[in-house]
């Protein structure tokens, strides 16, 4: 047990370098365009971009670039400045990170549910006109682009442009107050967020129960007397679900930075948002230091499930 | 998936052995799919969709030149209405027009083009070099596999659309040194290079296992070289699960390249793209519903048509996998 977590832990120490090192090369070698220029946002006057060079010291070679920024990142956790207004791109993200993480977090807890639920019921009731119903909806669900499905409900749900005044609009998040009423605010980009997990969660299990019920042991289950619902849900249910655990770890350390689409239709001031808004402003420091940000989140997080996973599977430590 | 992927290696695997001559009339892996995929109405409805995009694709101007309807990029503003807002689907132009003018159902028809094009492209070149990067590291093992693997697994390890807007930010004008110009190709490396990992992943499982089977065995022991075992004895065994991932591919990239444009990334506003028209509906929507539903739906169609293909080529390839 230690010793796999001393090597997963040397193993994302190195990828946490590696994925500085690669964000380096994207944003300082790879464009072909000037890269202060680049930093300086939209229209920018000839004495920023000369600012901006001096500051960054784009006229040294890139090793010495490359050590400056690795240095900084190391020693300073820097994650830079953004150019448009000069605030630290470090404390950008940590004001809307507990956005992001409202947004994802409740609409995990939603897919998960949905997901494995309509799985079971699936599996149970296989080649039924439910099966059927259920799949071939899962199937549309992982085919709708989640921005285009925000937009719809918007249209058609939320309280003030809707055709149907259910459920609250765009923006609604930020001028709410309270847990309660930020949740119910939060509903609509929670649904929208989660219906295409809830697909691909939903197929996961099925497949995976399917499996599991044709196992020898399940077979024994039902042979000593066990009663269907115990031998799904407490023999069934119990092995299959592990693996749908270990993506919804991963799932939901992606998303910490792929919810930019969510966010952005339902103008949710979070980590993705902030992405966004940079790319329209061409303000490259800011989706520089974003991309960084959320790559060694993303390699943090799935250290954690890993470690996790091996708290929970003995067999995975080997 | 992928133990169902290596199930349809069992079946491939009898495909020399499979023409017993004689009375008996012995079905080849091939008809055996073609009866499979048969039976499948619905893969079946969906694939003759896929067909009908790819040639609407094609023949944008043509279609669009039949039905009278103008050309994708003329901004005509006398069909906009009194205040100079978009209008609503009328009988000339069926899904109305968006808020230049232009006419949004030519837009849509030529937006096939650029999802399909990008799609099709980068899904070729991310299946090709997983393919070669998964033979090499599953092949060879030893060192070449330890050094790839760990590239994937980095690759892997990055938030895809994070690095991608990235990516296309920092590459708007061009990137290494020229050799990827702007627009859509931007669009093709920023998706190759972010998809190529899972189908090496997969593909060098496929080779593993692939290579310890007795008619690799004994082709080596006839003294066959590597390129011949690679190309004659695996690369063909590796063809049911190459189609299989690329038809799993094909609408995830139709999906990655309309977000990238939806984010205004790679955009050529030349060419209408589906993610584009998207994008500028997003803030007209609750006045021009119409902008925003057709482009969307577009997209949900293909998307799901192909999804629907692939689950089809599945079944049809790996029978034993439960459905």
């Amino acid at each position: 047990m230690g010793a796999y977590i001393v090597r997963r832990l040397l193993w994302t120490v190195v990828l946490l370098l590696v994925i500085s090192a690669v964000t380096f090369f994207i944003f300082y070698v790879l464009p072909t365009a000037d890269p202060a220029a680049l930093r300086a946002g939209r229209d920018p006057s000839q004495d920023l971009i000369e600012q901006i060079r001096q500051q960054l010291g784009l006229d040294d070679p890139w090793y010495v670039q490359f050590k400056d920024y690795i240095s900084n990142l190391v020693f300073h956790f820097d994650f830079g400045n953004s150019f448009v207004n000069n605030a630290p791109v470090k404390e950008l993200i940590f004001d809307r990170l507990p956005n992001t993480m409202f947004l994802v977090f409740g609409a995990a807890i939603i897919w998960f549910v949905v997901g494995v639920g309509i799985g079971i019921v699936s599996a149970v009731a296989r080649g039924s006109i439910w099966d059927r119903l259920l799949m071939g909806g899962a199937l549309v669900a992982i085919s709708a682009p989640v921005y285009w499905l925000g937009l719809v409900s918007l249209y058609l749900f939320s309280d003030d442009i809707g055709q149907f005044k259910i459920f609250k609009g765009a923006g609604a998040y930020q001028n709410a107050s309270g847990f309660l009423e930020k949740c119910w605010a939060m509903f609509l980009p929670w649904c929208v967020l989660a219906t295409a997990f809830a697909a691909i969660y939903a197929r996961l299990l099925r497949s995976n129960l399917l499996e599991t019920l044709s196992e020898d042991y399940i077979r024994t289950a039902r042979a000593k007397g066990l009663s269907e619902r115990r031998v799904i849900f407490r023999h069934g249910v119990r092995s299959a679900i592990t693996p749908v655990i270990t993506v919804l770890g991963l799932d939901i350390g992606i998303l910490m930075g792929g919810a930019i689409l969510t966010e952005t239709v339902f103008s949710i001031d979070g980590v993705g948002r902030l992405a966004y808004d940079a790319i329209q402003r061409n303000d490259l420091s800011t989706v520089q230091g974003t991309t960084l940000f959320l790559a060694l989140a993303v390699a943090l997080m799935s250290l954690l499930v890993d470690i996790v996973y091996a708290f929970l599977d003995p067999r995975v430590r080997y | 998936m992928s133990t169902g992927a290596s199930e349809t290696l069992l079946e491939s695997e009898q495909a020399p052995g499979a023409e017993v001559p004689g009375e008996i009339a012995a079905r080849s892996p091939r008809e055996l799919f073609w009866r499979r995929l048969k039976r499948d109405k619905v893969a079946l409805v969906a694939l003759g969709i896929v067909l009908a995009m790819v040639a609407m694709a094609i023949f944008a101007p043509l279609i669009v030149k039949l039905f009278g309807l103008p050309d994708p990029n003329i901004q005509n503003d006398d069909l906009l209405g009194d205040f100079g807002e978009p209008t609503g689907p009328t009988s000339a132009h069926w899904f109305g027009v968006d808020e230049r003018g232009r006419d949004v159902a030519s837009r849509v028809i030529y937006g096939a083009r650029g999802s399909l094009e990008v799609a099709f492209i980068a899904t070729f070149l991310s299946v090709t070099i997983g393919t070669v990067v998964g033979m090499i590291a599953g092949y060879y093992r030893g060192w070449a596999d330890t050094a790839l693997s760990r590239v994937m697994d980095l690759f892997l390890a990055f938030p895809v659309l994070v690095l991608a807007v990235g990516l296309g930010v920092a590459c708007a004008d061009g990137c290494l040194g020229g050799v990827i110009q702007p627009g859509l190709n931007v669009v093709i490396f920023v998706i190759t290079l972010t998809t190529w990992p899972y189908i090496a992943r997969i593909m060098r499982g496929q080779v593993l296992s692939l290579r310890e089977r007795e008619f690799v065995e004994a082709s080596r022991s006839l003294g066959a070289p590597d390129r011949r075992i690679i190309f004659r004895e695996i690369l063909p065994n590796l063809v049911a699960p190459i189609v299989v991932y690329s038809t799993v591919l094909i609408p995830q990239n139709i999906l990655y390249e309309a977000a990238l444009s939806f984010l205004g990334v790679g955009v050529d506003p030349s060419k209408p793209s589906w993610g584009a028209m998207i994008s500028d509906a997003t803030s007209i929507f609750e006045d021009a519903w119409w902008f925003m539903t057709f482009p969307g739906l577009a997209l949900l169609i293909t998307v799901l048509a192909f999804n629907i293909v692939g689950d089809g080529l599945q079944d049809a390839l790996n029978p034993r996998t439960s459905r």
